[in-house]
């Protein structure tokens, strides 16, 4: 059947911020989707509060909506453009929820709006442990021994019954929040109350162990005639007990006979039938007992996934835009495969060869206190793809992908003693931490047992095999040394994955030597196409991955084309926001006729998309694989500015080989980058900068310190996401951390900065050609100077700043672009204090608010700059500065606490967020309520506020209480804010700190008498002290602020909470809002 | 549902003595390897070439036997299932090619035999791993590869390979393994294979006697628990029949006469079954005048007729239409096949070089199912009869199972024409003495 007439607009509903268990994934297949309908020629409508996503780009949709993704947004939204229909599976667990929602609210059903792409029953099913589970044994597949706790003593009686180890795992959460496995009562009490309280039903699933157990994932998809493909299959290398989404993965599954493969495919399609998927891609995962391949089903989700995107990239198959036309009607014999030019139909199995691993990246540095051994709860931020033509190729190139400082196989550090080294390789092996396969491998270098390591890791001898062989070859390099890498020898080491970098660490070289003796020798990869059927078809998709073999496929054209340096994996302070600027510049250079080229290794991402840009190199972002590409291609010029710290940090080095590097030049990035240079042009240009110094050493850094005054922002030079930096009270401080800080800066210097107290901050985007200055837009920080700008929410236009500051911001941006003779993007942080601006600093490149910024303006600054880059002018491009808009745009983030319940989760200089959502409306007080809404904060309409403020914030503590009675709530607040407060007449209960004694305030939260906290503190004692607060208030979903000035927002978003309106974004950027 | 068959040591004892046998693959004594995860049995490292008839030459490593062979090449994109394939008499003759990068992994099983013994003319990979892990398996595939006598190279790059066959068509090639292996002599050897097209291997590869089977699958759907006479009989024309098939069937409530290729129509039908099933078989249908004019006899019967691969091409030879050589055929397991009167499809397993042309089809015979990937016929029904053929491989093995409804549609047949015979005979009476009515083992 052609697609249905019967519709004729859709509703996508995408999935929100980037959190922990919901990435840029969702930006991929929602902007498959809308994609795929609009060229259907249907009316496609869009939420999402997520500005960073290409999906909510005004061009993607008819109608965008920055909204929050909630059924009484969306229930607005549904009645103000009337949709046909409701594509839930799109958006992750968020969209499925809240479609669920709209069903349950009746919302769908008033306004006569179908469901497309799945049932409410099937949803039911599928994220209905116990009905799934059901659903299971009826077709007869079996599940692991499970029953259902709506309380502790249920879940006792159970335990009971099962035994320990146990596996709690919430109902209707994402990434497993809440869950994990108990080894005793105690354990098993802690999990079960978290996870009732996570679960939206109050309900957990206690199953029975299969820890250890085979897993697996397959993709399939349906039609609704019942066609059923099988797109991938993917084998964790980790067994079952970490996440999937924390568990190195590789495509095709690798350690399954056909008899195992077929009777998990069959299982796959029974269960599809039976949840009742009727069209569109679902993941469903098994466990295979090793000892005699027991089949368990674990779990389904019906809908597109972090693994449906995993997989689509390994195989070249597009589950999203298939899946979203075959929800309009199409099936699968009707649609065709594009990436054979379409001489092939969709309705076919991939056949892929080579090998794909993915693996995860995590961030449990941000988060020093955090529990970081993997359980079922998923704990990373981000993940890595390679491609290989074999297991250990990809292995290798997806850990030199990861961007922790990996090689390869790094052997990590290890206690001196044999005892204690010993002890802590048992410990990772056992216990998973992030690290545990280069433990395996430390493990096989210390001339453990294969059976040992077997026994311990429970990981499937095939892969461990594998390990060990590249130990093996290890140890031959470091004992043949340079004169061993023979062509013949190099050729063997290349196919296995070793990088130049790898190598030449095993032999005590500098890289440059094995690269130089390599290209002596001629051995150089070749570049392979991912094509979805393993040769059989001939492809013009020009989907690459080098590997070292005869034959190279590359075929590059000699078309004029410009390369783009992505981003790699996303991590905290460098997601998607970066690979939204890469999307853009692919996309903008290809409209104006060039070939682009992109080069990134991130799944999760739009600009890994095979059709993004008009080739794409899958691969890791190191200099030697650019490099190669760089030799393969020889494009025109290079854009290494749009991917974040990555690109970034290999330009150098790929300017001395000759890359042709466009926009800023190198030489501009370093004024702007070297402390003494751009302090002088600071001087030159006549503007203020924080008193600063630069510090080698812990003796001079404390010697300058006294100079330029405390408090001080302390951080190492070139780092992004304010990785490492602190605010330091005192010598003390400065002394700790100089200890610490050495080791993540790499010896690169320490910058100390005096801290500007008090100030408002403020960000500037701006593109420049060398003359001409756009400002792309001013936004003004809700949080003050302290608080990292990736964490601190922000408006625009600025809220507070008078029209001459605004005018001075402008000024300034203009002299510090021409100066630095800026061509691209520029993002400028500037404080401002008693009215005076201070420059803090400059970064000539794409910053993490350039998609914020266009969304709220309708300018594309990516997109400019990119053209720019290329040669153009911006008077030619006929853009030109735009009043500000009539209308607030706030930018809030979205923070990954619930996951780390042992972290502490007070705002500093340390970015810590994962994600971002935007509010808009005629107010900043409406504006900034709809991203506390989007971003999951409930904003309580009254009731209790718990204040407690550092003395600095006690002025302003009167101002907040004031405004909080007003508003109908009653205050309570710590000795010194109680007083303060009393004395200016407000009417305040006093409450014990915590060291006070009993009751104190955290008894207060846990007896569910508070509703707001807000609480400022400062030095290390009070912090530590008021831990406890915090975390029980992220543990009791207590809205909490951790600065005053987020707490003042707040009141004038109370103002707000009853205003319905629905705004366009397509009306926003033509200047109106709506009636 | 998925439960483990404890008998899985049976499978030697129901095939009579084949020759030639190119070697024992397994003794029904147990495992001839201890356990699973050994390292792999390639310590020294034994150079092999392989060269194609146009003169391209891939240098490697043996992981096989030592030695040379010459063939047809080919190459397959199924991803599991090395062991079916070696094993599937169709590739007699082939050189197959497998695009998967890593062949070995789970090592070799008896369970996953599809013959008595690899026919597979040589084997092409990328990469032997170091260790094979599989909780049924019994040795390696090396260990297999060397115990059946095949020769094999790894090492190459088999996707430029598989290019060359893709553009230039199948064509002929030659393993050599050893030192002293001579690029020259090898494309010498390569081009003195004659090829398929014209070659009768069907008879070459077929039982010298006939047998009885009875067993049903490893891990079979349910059970049937049918004595031997409430068993739908079955004659099977063994091509190269691979066991699956036999399994299938089996567990369908069928018991089995493997009989030669060359078994006549009227011996067959003197061992009054209740349906011909024409199996799957190497080589070019056309030369296989005997079977053609076998299967011409049965449709001169009431008999249900189904065939499979060579025993599909054959029945479209028998009723008028002709078959021709493909470029470089259909080998893989993830060709989409579409039923067209249902218009579902259908994910397939396929090997076959031949196909039958559907422009020559006779009236009487319609085109049941086409390929999705190049429409080329797939499936063939007799309008006025109970006969039928696929393409494709039903039985899978290696391979999905979405065809596997046509053994369903085979026994239906057989237990319909049975009903209808019951119906003719009055009560009490008594039927021939070769085919006593009874009671249909099956009924929807």
């Amino acid at each position: 059947m052609p697609k249905r007439s019967d519709l004729k607009s859709i509703l996508i509903i995408g999935a929100g911020p980037i959190v922990i268990g919901q990435a840029c994934e969702f930006d991929y297949s929602g902007a498959q989707a809308c994609k795929a309908l609009r060229s259907e020629g249907y009316r496609v409508i869009l939420v999402n509060s997520n500005p960073a996503t290409i999906m909510t780009d005004p061009e993607m949709a008819d109608a965008v909506y920055i909204e929050p993704v909630n059924w009484r947004t969306v229930a607005r939204i549904i009645e103000k453009e009337r949709p046909d229909a409701l594509l839930p599976t799109m958006g992750g667990q968020t969209a499925l929820n809240t479609a669920l929602d709209l069903v349950r609210e009746g919302v769908l059903e008033k306004f006569s709006v179908e469901l497309i792409g799945a049932k409410r029953e099937a949803i039911d099913m599928a994220e209905d442990r116990e009905r799934f589970r059901n659903a299971m044994s009826e077709i007869g597949l079996e599940s692991p021994h499970s029953q259902i706790a709506r309380n502790l003593e249920d879940a006792l009686r159970i335990v009971g019954e099962i035994g320990f180890p146990i596996v709690i795992r919430p109902s209707f959460t994402l990434g497993g929040s809440g869950g994990g496995i108990a080894y005793n009562r105690e354990e098993l009490e802690s999990i079960v109350a978290g996870g009732l309280d996570a679960s939206p039903t109050s309900e957990v699933l206690l199953e029975e162990s299969v820890i250890g157990w085979k897993e697996f994932e397959m993709e399939v998809v349906r039609d609704h005639k019942d066609n059923c493909i099988i797109i991938c299959s993917i084998e964790n290398l980790d067994p079952m007990g970490v996440h999937t989404g924390d568990s190195i993965t590789v495509a095709p599954a690798l350690t399954l006979t056909d008899k195992e493969y077929q009777r998990m495919r069959d299982a796959s399609i029974a269960v599809l039938r039976k949840i009742g998927v009727d069209t569109g891609g679902s993941n469903v995962q098994f466990a295979v007992n090793p000892r005699d391949g027991r089949l368990l089903v674990i779990e389904m989700n019906p809908r597109v996934s972090r693994s449906s995107a995993l997989a689509s990239k390994a195989t070249g198959f597009p589950i999203a835009k298939i899946a979203a036309k075959l929800a309009v009607g199409y099936t699968l014999d009707e649609l065709k495969n594009d990436i054979t030019g379409g001489a092939t139909p969709a309705s076919f199995e991939p056949a892929i060869d080579y090998v794909v691993t993915k693996i995860p990246r995590f961030t449990f540095e941000k988060f020093p206190a955090a529990n970081d051994r993997l359980t079922t709860q998923m704990k990373s931020v981000g993940e890595v793809m390679a491609i290989g033509r074999t297991f250990q190729e990809s292995l290798h190139k997806a850990l030199r992908g990861l961007e922790t400082g990996l090689d390869g196989l790094t052997p990590q550090a290890l206690p001196p003693s044999a005892e204690e080294s010993e002890g802590k390789l048992t410990h990772e092996l056992r216990a998973p931490g992030p690290n545990r396969l280069l433990y395996v491998a430390d493990a096989f270098r210390a001339g453990w047992t294969f059976e040992r390591i077997a026994e311990l890791t429970h990981i499937d001898p095939w892969f461990l095999a594998q390990i060990e062989d590249l130990i093996d070859e290890e140890r031959t390099v470091s004992a043949e040394g340079l004169a061993g890498l023979t062509a013949a020898r190099l050729r063997v080491l290349k196919r296995k994955g070793f990088a130049d970098a790898r190598l030449a660490k095993l032999i005590d070289m500098p890289e440059q030597a094995v690269r130089h003796k390599r290209h002596d020798l001629g051995v150089r990869p070749v570049y392979k196409r991912v094509d979805t059927c393993a040769a059989e078809f001939s492809t013009s998709t020009a989907y690459l991955y080098s590997t070292y073999e005869e034959e190279c496929e590359a075929e590059p054209s000699t078309r004029r084309k410009i390369m783009i340096l992505g981003g790699g994996p996303n991590r905290i302070g460098q997601g998607i926001e970066f690979d939204y600027c890469c999307v853009h510049a692919a996309l903008s250079l290809r409209e104006d006729g060039f070939e682009t080229i992109m080069v990134n290794c991130n799944p999760e991402t739009v600009s890994t998309d095979y059709d993004t840009s008009d080739r794409l190199y899958f691969e890791p972002l190191t200099l030697e694989d650019v490099l190669e590409i760089l030799e393969k291609e020889k494009p025109e010029g290079v854009i290494v500015q749009f991917g974040g710290q990555t690109p970034l940090k290999l330009s150098r080095a790929l300017e001395q080989a000759g890359a042709p590097i466009i926009g800023t030049s190198p030489e501009s990035i370093d004024v702007a980058e070297d402390r003494e240079r751009f302090q002088a042009l600071v001087h030159q240009l006549g503007l203020r900068q924080p008193a600063n110094a630069t510090a080698r050493t812990e003796d001079q850094a404390v010697k300058l310190a006294r100079e330029v005054g405390f408090p001080l922002v302390v951080r190492p030079s070139y780092v992004l996401g304010g990785r490492a930096m602190e605010i330091v009270f005192n010598e003390e401080d400065l002394r700790g951390y100089m200890n610490r800080a050495v080791q993540v800066s790499n010896d690169s210097p320490v910058l100390l900065d005096r801290f500007l107290d008090v100030a408002i901050e403020v960000d500037v985007d701006a593109v420049c050609d060398g003359e001409q200055v756009l400002i792309g837009g001013i936004m003004e920080h809700v949080e003050q100077a302290g608080v990292h700008s990736g964490d601190s929410g922000c408006c625009l236009p600025p809220n507070s700043l008078s029209a001459q500051l605004q005018e001075q911001l402008r000024e300034q941006t203009r002299k510090l672009a021409t100066a630095l003779n800026v061509i691209g993007l520029m993002n400028i942080q500037f404080a401002i204090q008693n009215g005076v601006i201070y420059v803090l600093e400059v970064n000539p490149r794409a910053s993490r608010t350039v998609p914020f910024v266009s969304k709220a303006t309708g300018v594309p600054l990516a997109k400019i700059a990119a053209r720019v880059m290329s040669g153009r002018r911006l008077a030619d491009l006929g853009v030109s500065e735009r009043p500000a808009p009539k209308y607030y745009s706030v930018k809030e983030a979205v923070f990954p606490f619930v996951k780390f319940p042992e972290a502490d989760p007070i705002l500093g200089p340390e970015m810590k967020s994962t994600g971002e959502v935007m509010g808009t409306g005629r107010t900043f007080g409406e504006a900034y309520a709809k991203a506390q809404s989007a971003s999951g904060v409930t904003l309580p309409r009254q009731g209790v506020c718990f204040i407690s403020v550092r003395d600095r914030d006690k002025p302003g503590a009167v101002q907040l209480g004031r405004r909080l009675i007003e508003r109908g709530f009653s205050l309570v607040a710590t000795e010194g804010t109680a007083r303060e407060l009393s004395a200016a007449g407000l009417e305040c209960r006093r409450v014990n700190k915590v060291r006070e004694g009993r009751p104190h305030i955290v008894d207060m939260i846990k007896n569910d008498e508070i509703d707001l906290i807000v609480n400022t503190t400062e030095g290390k004692l009070a912090i530590l002290e008021s831990n406890s607060i915090r975390r029980e208030a992220v543990h009791r979903r207590v809205t909490y602020y951790t600065t005053l000035a987020a707490g003042l927002a707040t009141c004038e978003a109370l103002d707000h909470l009853d205003e319905v309106e629905v705004n366009r974004l397509q009306d926003l950027h033509q200047g109106a809002l709506s009636a | 549902m998925f439960t483990t068959n404890s008998s899985r040591f049976v499978y030697l004892q129901v095939f009579g003595p084949r020759a030639p046998q190119r070697g024992v693959i397994y003794s029904p004594a147990g495992r001839p390897e201890s356990p699973s995860h050994k390292r792999g049995f390639i310590e020294v490292s034994v150079p092999a070439v392989l060269a194609l008839a146009d003169g391209t030459v891939f240098r490697g490593q043996s992981i096989g036997a030592k030695g040379n062979t010459t063939g047809e090449v080919v190459f397959n994109t199924a991803m599991t299932g090395y062991q079916e394939i070696l094993t599937d008499p169709s590739y007699a003759r082939q050189i197959v090619t497998l695009t998967c990068p890593h062949i070995g992994n789970t090592g070799a099983t008896p369970e996953d035999l599809e013959s008595a013994q690899i026919y597979a003319a040589g084997l092409v990979v990328r990469d032997l791993p170091v260790r094979w892990s599989n909780w049924r398996g019994s040795e390696s595939l090396g260990a297999f590869l060397e115990r059946g006598r095949i020769v094999a190279i790894a090492g190459i790059d088999t996707r430029r390979l598989t290019r060359i066959l893709r553009e230039r068509g199948a064509q002929s090639g030659c393993i050599m393994t050893g030192e002293q292996a001579d690029a020259n002599a090898a494309v010498i050897a390569a081009r003195k294979f004659p090829g398929l097209k014209g070659m009768d291997l069907a008879k070459v590869v077929s039982t010298r006697r006939s047998f009885q089977w009875n067993d049903g699958s490893v891990w079979p759907e349910g059970t049937r628990t049918l004595r031997a006479h409430q068993r739908l009989h079955v004659v099977a024309y063994d091509f190269g029949i691979k066991r699956n098939i036999l399994r299938l069937l089996a567990d369908y409530g069928c018991r089995m006469t493997v009989v030669p290729a060359e078994t006549s129509a009227e011996e067959a039908l003197a061992l009054a079954p209740d349906g011909i099933f024409l199996s799957n078989g190497p080589g070019d249908p056309e030369p296989c005048t005997y079977a053609i004019e076998a299967a011409r006899a049965f449709l001169a019967t009431d008999l249900p007729v189904f065939g499979i691969c060579l025993g599909h091409q054959i029945l479209g030879l028998a009723s008028g239409a002709r078959t021709l050589k493909m470029k470089f055929g259909h080998h893989g397991a993830n060709h989409p096949v579409q039923d067209l009167e249902s218009g579902r499809v259908l994910i397939t397993s396929q090997n076959h070089g031949f196909a039958v042309d559907e422009t020559t089809l006779p009236a009487s015979v319609r085109a049941t199912h086409r390929s999705l990937f190049d429409g080329s016929l797939q499936g063939l029904a007799f309008t006025d009869r109970a006969v039928f053929g696929f393409q494709g491989h039903p039985e899978a093995s290696p391979g999905p199972h979405d065809v596997k409804p046509l053994f369903e549609r085979f026994v239906q047949l057989m237990v319909r024409r049975l009903q209808a015979q019951l119906r003719q005979t009055p009560p009490g009476g008594t039927g021939s003495a070769q085919n006593p009515p009874r009671q249909p083992a099956l009924s929807r």
